[in-house]
């Protein structure tokens, strides 16, 4: 058993970790107060090699391996969860599902300046009275005369209404399938096709500074070509595209509760009470040891399911335990984080602050902390009578 | 347009430096190493030196033990081309030594500028770069924070600054040997194509030992201790007179600086 990353991704790591404190930290707290999505940084993390880290380089991308992109998204996410979630969200809901998916003609044209980060992809599954009942979905897409006829809405679609992104791979019911359920398949619609709608969301408690949007369809018409893969086959490739989505949101879990746990870790060596650093009272010292145990256990636990990814193995009920793990290992660290910081901890000049806001989405986006378990347990074998 | 860097790794100016217990030398089990900060600065000048011309090569030049070859990848991300990594492992180099075995590799090569960084942070020594070039017989500008090619690409328009503000300019002939302070441009980061394509680029690597043709260092350390812990600062309390004539006395008799 090997514990050590290769040369590249230590280089890596190291390279996200200075981009992230020089480019990133400085700006992260004035745009998350202000809201505002940040077309410079993204621009920058586009140059950077971010924007399509997996992909084959043929079509553009890095051609990095899964775990090396794990560590861009856990350097990132240790800085400001907001870019993280931009970049999380690019790579494994936008340009996932059209590299894995399209055909040879949709990849080359759309996936150069996806990888290149000229321009943002969003995936739209998420609808009002849809979420973790994701088959309960009403977008309807008909086939019309070579057009599909697109009627519906969705909700809370990251990268969805920027000025740079360029469409969305839409979830839509196309029909009943043999078997009298919904048919379900993805197809791509392009921003500015006519009839289609994308409204910034505003007043978040999180990731304020990542652009989420709801999208609204009123016959929009796209042409048949734009089905991705088979007709039908929309459920599948979605439950695909979130297996590997989670570990991005893993990373995101990971990489907040380390720079939770660093900033407080310091803070408390610093802050004095009674005549003693706090961090010789006990108390704290426990917890600062129980963070420090946690975050290398989901460390663990996520690269163990990249490394199983990367191999080709399976790697989905892994991927939901990392995911649920991460999360809420992030959850356990902010907390004690707030508490070690007393009063400073509530107050947005402490990092602190934001982390223990960012980290609640990473148990609800991607699927939430209760369908990871209803994951885990179905493998188990639990329902199987 | 062929360019040098000489690249130092050293600790990151941030470690805690600890000394081994028998004094003989500075403990290095948990010192992080970085290519040393003004290095960047000449890495980043001869990137921008051979995008300017268009054609060319940038090639990182490191005295040093394999564990430097990390940094020297690093510049190779950042857009360096090659690498030639003298090894000197078993060895301890001073900067006389140093400066030898890098003015045996430079002429081979025949590179038309070789950029340094203006000292390295570890030992601050400031005499390796101004050694090669005597032994080279080269010109050499310490420090610079900026430079230009001239239109017929024979010479290098150089700025150094001088105490108070002062710049000195100086146009010079090449080949040259130029030291770089914290100039103009930041350094780049190295980004992920770059991280890609440099674990591809070769690096060459020679042997110390073959190259010092029975030279010795002139340096011997004897001994090595940490600074003293800063004093507690003192507070003078009373009327502000007797408080200005104490301070006066203090600065003059103990601290000795007026
Ligand atoms: C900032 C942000 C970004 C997002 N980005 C995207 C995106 O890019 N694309 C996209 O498609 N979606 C996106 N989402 C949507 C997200 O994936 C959903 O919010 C999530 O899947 C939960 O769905 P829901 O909000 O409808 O909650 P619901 O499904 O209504 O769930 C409500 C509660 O009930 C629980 N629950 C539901 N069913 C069960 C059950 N069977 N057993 C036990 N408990 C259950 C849930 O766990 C949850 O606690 C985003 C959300 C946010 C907030």
């Amino acid at each position: 058993m090997d514990y050590s990353l290769t040369s590249e991704q230590e280089l890596l790591r190291k390279t996200v970790r200075e981009f992230a404190q020089g480019e990133i930290k400085p700006k992260a707290l004035e745009l998350d107060r202000k809201e505002e999505f940040s077309y410079e940084l993204t621009k920058k993390m586009g140059q950077m090699g971010f924007l399509g880290a997996v992909c084959d380089p043929k079509y553009g991308g890095q051609g990095l391996d899964y775990l090396s992109y794990i560590i861009i998204v856990e350097e990132l996410a240790r800085v400001d969860a907001s870019q993280a979630a931009t970049v999380a969200a690019h790579n494994s809901l936008g340009v996932g599902p059209i590299y894995h998916f399209g055909s040879e003609e949709q990849k080359k044209k759309y996936l150069p300046d996806l990888c290149s980060g000229k321009k943002l992809w969003s995936f739209g599954l998420t609808e009002p009275e849809a979420g973790s009942d994701a088959g309960n979905s009403k977008t309807t897409a008909t086939l019309k005369d070579d057009h599909w006829i697109i009627n519906g809405s969705k909700i809370f679609i990251t990268n969805g209404a920027s000025k740079m992104t360029g469409g969305c791979t839409v979830q839509a019911i196309t029909g009943k399938g043999q078997d009298g359920h919904k048919e379900i398949s993805c197809i791509l619609v392009e921003q500015n096709t006519s009839g289609f709608t994308a409204k910034e969301m505003h007043n978040k408690l999180v990731w304020r500074a990542s652009n989420t949007a709801e999208l609204y369809f009123d016959n929009v018409k796209t042409p048949a070509g734009n089905l991705l893969g088979k007709k039908g086959d929309g459920f599948r490739q979605m439950l695909a595209t979130l297996d590997s989505g989670r570990l991005g949101i893993a990373a995101m879990g990971l990489g907040g509760a380390q720079g939770a746990f660093e900033a407080t870790l310091k803070y408390a060596k610093e802050r004095k009470a009674f005549g003693k650093p706090i961090a010789s009272f006990q108390a704290n010292a426990f917890k600062l040891a129980d963070c420090a145990t946690e975050i290398e256990a989901a460390r663990n636990l996520l690269y163990k399911a990249c490394w199983m990814k990367d191999q080709k193995k399976e790697f989905k009920t892994l991927a939901a335990q990392a995911k649920l793990y991460c999360s809420e290992v992030m959850y356990r660290v902010v907390n004690h984080a707030v508490q070690i910081h007393g009063g400073y901890g509530l107050m947005e000049e402490f990092p602190v602050a934001k982390f223990y806001r960012d980290q609640k989405l990473l148990e609800i986006g991607e699927g939430t902390s209760e369908v990871q378990r209803i994951v885990i347990s179905r493998a188990l074998g639990c329902y199987s009578e | 347009m062929k360019i040098a860097v000489l690249l130092k790794q050293t600790p990151d100016t941030e470690t805690k430096i600890k000394i081994k217990s028998d004094a003989s030398g500075v403990d290095e089990t948990d010192i992080k190493w970085i290519i040393n900060t003004y290095d960047e600065y000449a890495v980043e000048e001869a990137l921008r030196l051979k995008e300017a011309v268009g054609t060319g090569e940038v090639v990182i030049v490191t005295a040093g033990i394999k564990r430097a070859v990390e940094s020297m990848r690093q510049a190779l991300a950042m857009g360096a081309d090659r690498g030639i990594l003298i090894d000197t492992e078993g060895l301890t180099l001073d900067s006389y030594t140093a400066a030898v075995i890098l003015a045996k590799v430079l002429p081979n090569e025949k590179f038309d500028i070789v950029l340094a960084g203006k000292q390295a942070v570890d030992d601050d020594c400031v005499q390796v770069a101004h050694g090669v070039a005597t032994l080279l017989d080269w010109p050499c500008v310490w420090p610079i924070e900026h430079i230009e090619l001239s239109g017929d690409k024979k010479s290098v328009m150089v700025v150094r600054p001088v105490s108070g503000g002062t710049k000195e300019v100086f146009e010079v002939g090449l080949p040259t040997i130029l030291c770089c302070d914290k100039g103009e441009h930041d350094p780049r980061y190295a980004s992920l194509p770059g991280i890609m394509k440099a674990k591809t680029k070769p690096i060459q690597e020679l042997k110390a030992a073959d190259l010092l043709a029975g030279e010795t260092p002139k340096v011997k350390w004897v001994n090595f201790s940490l600074p003293p812990d800063r004093q507690a600062g003192k507070i003078l309390k009373g009327e502000p007179e007797q408080v200005c004539a104490e301070l006066v006395k203090l600065l003059r008799e103990e601290a000795k600086v007026i």
